[in-house]
């Protein structure tokens, strides 16, 4: 997809937000003006761990380059333990992306809390830079053949 | 039947109009299906703004609401409120976040467009799949913790028990009073700190709302908004509350003295002991660490001469639950620690302190009954206060400590009053903004205090002449008068700053607080909400959330106080209503989700064979949802037919 006045690609990237941490900390990013690249199109979820695996495929066969989840560090959640529980399922979606030949740079697990929107803001930009670098992902005839 | 749905595109005057096309976006929205009224409008949260939205219902009918423009934490209680006045159900609306995520982080209009279009876009194909939803409503528990008894903590644990309902007040230390306790005269009315604290301090001991539990902690903190539960660790005294009435006989007769921390150790104290006379509880605590009978097994001295057989050292540490509605933590600041900037000399060089320990110094009941004296019991003949120690610098906290301007000028006066001393101030910017401080500053500038503008460099004993010999030589640039001076002097003070509690990332993690970069707690507006936290019912009030002088911290106890009192006399409190639910058609009976739930609220029907969640207990997290194999839970508002939506409408 070409996006603004370059040429260049612009990845399309969903993101799964925890309301309580990185989504809050996302608003922030905003609330202090900091600038950051537009990729990362935002889906408010109340726990990381609410994250199925499967909206992760989807979003990549639907068309996405690249998914970041992001949620409240360790120890942090508000759900307690939520967020254990997306670590170890990440684990596991990664094994399985991996086989299917996606780039683990594609998919993303971050911790940022809510007075973190410096931290969300640069997040963005180094995915968005490295996929973009990667180039688009192509799932249709890349993966699925 | 195919749904209605309206679309609003806020301008937010030019705070989303400046970036955003919101013409371009309200015209792509209604080319969605199923879009039949799309708008932009300048404040869609105005009266008129929400009327246009009611009459759009009305009207034509609207089955389904879109609103773009703010973040939902700012105003998706504000438009669920106006659908469900033009009688639709407030979970057929949904928020679609333009500004903090979309205008706010771009300066390109096209790029700002385009992913105000996507964000817009996902939550229309989201709402269609929106279904009505009930509130959840729970009884408000009307008692409060509040965890700190410094002045802000004491300020609102008389708010509330003043209004009858009951308060749970936890204190670490012996005594409640915080560091105010401690301090001779505060600024700029140099009024005495213990006379306007301590009638503060009795009524919060012999108040019947207030159960105070000092040498205490909070362990667990657990539940949510109108019903928690809170696990305090009550640390032993070896002495009877009940039973002592504070007579101070034990701490005559006890034979052993140890450094007192309530004076900074420049004073003494027993190994049974209350911090100050005037401690609240007056419940003297005994030392075990250095206490004769826990070390070496012999004294029992304090036992055999306490009139009412107080003294107990078979106490144990022991745990009691509390259940609260609502939580005011108010835990406070540490003190910037001074020997971390070695080149002040503060440890090396005896006549070196801290403001603190000034305090104690020139405290009436203080180690040396008010006289400031060096080391060596003599009265100094020049004194050097130094601003900024451990502030506004890069190298170890960047922002401003507040207070510490004019308790320097305080400290100054202090000096003045009670010596003949020389007293220099040295400063960076002298910040004196608050009800009567510039008016302080001025007054000092009459009393005879030199000031010297610029950071000090170093505090040297290595003297270069015979003026300076024996003295403490600080060396400081003057950047008005651009050179650099070096001033002998007897007595340094450092201006220490104020820092998060060491131990606040614990506290934060307990109360579920999220912390700004400093350390501090967080509130959640730093504008409009400056004691609430993200946590629904969790309030902070004083220095735990950023340095704050007293009339600040009393203030923002109070504030607390409102919003608590404000929340109890709703008597009830709504929650999301996004728990989780099973089909038990489709449910297999793995148990995979029963063991994934945090709050235990699912559990196993061995007759029927499937999980059976509680749904007084689930908190709507959404983890057993995801974790499903057989697809059977879902989570209301979060259903995984929405979420998809979601996804689909950013990837076409």
């Amino acid at each position: 997809m070409v996006i603004g006045l370059s040429t260049r690609f612009e990845p399309k990237i969903v993101g799964f937000l925890c309301r309580w941490c990185a989504y809050t900390g996302a608003d922030l990013a905003g609330t202090s003006r900091i600038k950051y690249p537009p990729n990362v199109t935002p889906i408010r979820v109340n726990c990381s761990g609410r994250v199925d695996p499967t909206f992760v495929l989807k979003a990549l066969a639907s068309g996405a380059d690249g998914v970041l989840i992001a949620g409240c560090h360790p120890g942090d959640c508000h759900y307690t333990s939520g967020n254990v529980k997306t670590i170890r399922r990440f684990k596991l979606l990664q094994r399985m992306l991996n086989q299917f030949g996606v780039e683990k740079e594609r998919v993303r697990l971050e911790w940022v809390s809510a007075s973190e929107g410096e931290r969300y803001a640069r997040i963005v930009e180094s995915m968005t830079k490295e996929i973009r670098s990667l180039g688009p992902l192509e799932w249709k005839t890349k993966v699925e053949a | 039947m195919v749904e209605k749905i309206g679309v609003y595109i806020c301008h937010c005057g030019t705070n989303i109009a400046r970036t955003v096309d919101c013409k371009a976006v309200a015209g792509y929205a209604l080319g969605l299906p199923n879009v039949v009224v799309a708008r932009d409008y300048l404040y869609t949260c105005s009266d008129p703004g929400q009327e246009m939205i009611k009459n759009d219902i009305r009207e034509s009918g609207l089955t389904r609401v879109v609103v773009a423009s703010c973040s939902p934490l700012m105003h998706e209680t504000t438009f669920r409120r106006a659908v469900a006045d033009a009688g639709l159900n407030p979970f057929l609306f949904q928020m679609a976040n333009i500004r903090e995520q979309c205008s706010w982080i771009s300066e390109n209009r096209e790029l700002a467009t385009t992913r105000a279009k996507a964000i817009v876009g996902a939550a229309v194909m989201r709402v269609e799949f929106n279904e009505p939803l009930e509130v959840q409503k729970v009884p408000m528990n009307p008692n409060v913790l509040i965890v700190g008894g410094g002045i802000a903590g004491i300020e609102a644990a008389l708010q509330i028990a003043d209004s009858g309902k009951r308060v749970y007040l936890v204190e670490k230390e012996p005594t409640i009073g915080g560091y105010m306790a401690r301090f001779d005269k505060t600024f700029p009315t140099l009024d005495c700190a213990a006379c306007i604290l301590t009638p503060k301090m009795v009524s919060v001991g012999q108040h019947p709302n207030i159960e105070l539990l000092s040498y205490s902690d909070v362990t667990d903190f657990s539940g949510y908004v109108g019903n928690f539960t809170a696990r305090i660790r009550r640390r032993p005294r070896y002495v009877d509350e009940e039973k002592c009435t504070g007579c101070g006989q034990c701490e005559q007769k006890c034979p052993l003295s140890v450094l007192s921390e309530f004076d900074c150790g420049l004073g003494k104290r027993k190994a049974i002991y209350r911090p100050f006379p005037q401690a609240v509880p007056s419940t003297p605590v005994i030392d075990r660490e250095h206490c004769l009978f826990f070390t070496k097994g012999v004294c029992r001295v304090c036992e055999k001469f306490c009139p009412r057989g107080a003294i107990n050292f078979e106490q144990k540490e022991r745990f009691i639950d509390v259940q609260v509605g609502s939580a005011i933590i108010a835990t406070g600041f540490d003190l910037f620690d001074a020997s971390r900037v070695k080149e002040y000399g503060y440890g090396k060089f005896p006549n070196v302190i801290t403001s603190l320990e000034f305090e104690r110094l020139t405290h009436a009941s203080g180690p040396t009954v008010g006289k400031i004296v060096l080391k060596n019991g003599r009265t100094p003949e020049s004194v050097a206060v130094v601003h900024c120690v451990g502030s506004r610098d890069n190298n170890y906290n960047e922002y401003c400590s507040r207070v510490c301007c004019m308790y320097s000028l305080k400290i100054a006066h202090l000096v003045r009053e009670k010596t003949d001393a020389k007293v220099y101030e040295f400063y960076i910017d002298m910040r004196a903004a608050g009800k009567g401080y510039e008016e302080f500053y001025k007054r000092l500038l009459r009393e005879d205090v030199t000031f010297s503008r610029g950071r000090v460099a170093e505090i040297t004993d290595v003297a270069q002449n015979s003026s300076e010999n024996g003295k403490l030589i600080v060396v400081a640039e003057d950047t008005l008068l651009s050179i650099v001076k070096r001033i002998p002097v007897d007595m340094v003070i450092l201006s220490v700053g104020l820092e998060a509690r060491r131990d606040a990332l614990q506290v934060a993690h307990i109360f579920r607080i999220s912390r700004s970069k400093d350390g501090f707690f967080l509130e959640k507006h730093p504008k409009l909400a400056p004691v609430s936290t993200a946590g629904d019912g969790i309030f902070i009030a004083g220095s735990c959330q950023g340095p704050k002088d007293i009339p600040d911290s009393v203030a923002q106890g109070a504030a607390a106080a409102a919003n608590v009192l404000s929340l109890i006399d709703r008597k009830e409190v709504e929650l999301e209503p996004t728990i989780a639910l099973i089909d038990e058609d489709s449910c297999s009976g793995c148990k995979i989700c029963i063991g994934l739930c945090p709050y235990n609220a699912i559990s196993f029907d061995e007759p029927s064979g499937h999980a059976v969640i509680t749904g007084a207990l689930c908190k709507g997290c959404g983890v057993c949802v995801a974790a499903c194999p057989s697809g059977a839970i879902e989570q209301q508002n979060f259903t995984n037919r929405q979420l998809t939506a979601e996804v689909e409408a950013i990837c076409a």
